[in-house]
């Protein structure tokens, strides 16, 4: 129940890798890690959902926090190895629509 | 006559911490009731976006205080009422109150924490608000297909 985020950054390029539950009691931390990555001219941040095994619109809110950041500071964003029961809350509320998103299923849903 | 069912009642701190706690609970009745492996991921959302609601709720009122989660464990559906209070439930009661939420309810904290209304009215059957005494807010999920739309609600994509 908790979620531990792991950053490694290269050539421009922040990897995010989170594990574990993204909700009210995480999302908080998960969002001061994820901004400041998405205020460098340039810079790529990649963030792995491969082990996020459940996110709720607390989560939802930090990615559309991130996703303004990077249209401010010339930034990209893009979420990767998602899995569908949390694809699916991106699709439902139509972000998948603004967010650019890899799931771990191609066009699952 | 009174339609028999199992009352379950749990009682947090109206702290963010003990969110993923009521999920395990939620998760282990609806595993219980043979709720399929996606409608008890519907139904852990669901029931977080409620708490988020009344944990925001609480800590902007006091600070703190209590979230009463109710199950109502039916032969063919789950209830869920959770209470940004601290106090027992009255089903009878709360249910006489209750009804479909509206634009001029006081409910505004559902609405600006974003899209957690909107969930909770995709992924569950019936939601139903009472806010006589603080927010109560009353989800039902039911067990099998024909259950579902019952409420004529659709789930749909905001395209």
């Amino acid at each position: 129940m908790n979620l531990s985020i792991d950053v490694t950054n290269n050539e421009g390029v922040s990897n995010v890798v989170l594990t574990g539950e993204v909700d009210a009691f995480t999302a908080p931390k998960l969002k001061d890690t994820l901004l400041p990555l998405t205020k460098e001219k340039g810079q790529v941040v990649e963030v792995d959902f491969q082990d996020v095994n459940y996110m709720d619109s607390t989560g939802l809110g930090v990615f559309i926090s991130a996703l303004k950041s990077t249209k401010e500071h010339a930034s990209t964003m893009r979420l990767v190895h998602m899995q569908d029961r949390v694809y699916r809350l991106f699709k439902i509320t139509g972000l998948t629509e603004i967010i650019n998103i890899e799931s771990t299923v191609q066009g699952g849903m | 006559m009174m339609e028999p069912f199992d009352f379950v009642e749990v009682k947090v701190p109206a702290k963010a911490e003990y969110i993923g706690v009521v999920r395990l609970s939620i998760s282990g009745i609806a595993n219980r009731m043979g709720f399929t492996y996606e409608d008890i991921e519907d139904l852990k959302v669901a029931i977080s976006e409620a708490i988020t609601n009344a944990v925001k709720h609480a800590y902007k009122e006091t600070g703190e205080g209590e979230i009463t989660i109710g199950f109502g464990v039916y032969q063919d559906r789950l209830e869920v009422m959770v209470a940004d209070h601290g106090g027992s439930f009255n089903l009878g009661e709360i249910k006489e109150d209750i009804g479909p939420y509206k634009q001029d309810d006081d409910i505004e904290e559902l609405r600006e924490g974003g899209f957690g209304l909107f969930l909770i009215d995709a992924l569950m059957d019936k939601v139903e608000i009472n806010s006589k005494y603080g927010v109560i807010v009353l989800m039902t999920k039911y067990l099998h297909e024909t259950g579902v739309g019952q409420n004529g609600d659709q789930i749909t994509t905001p395209q």
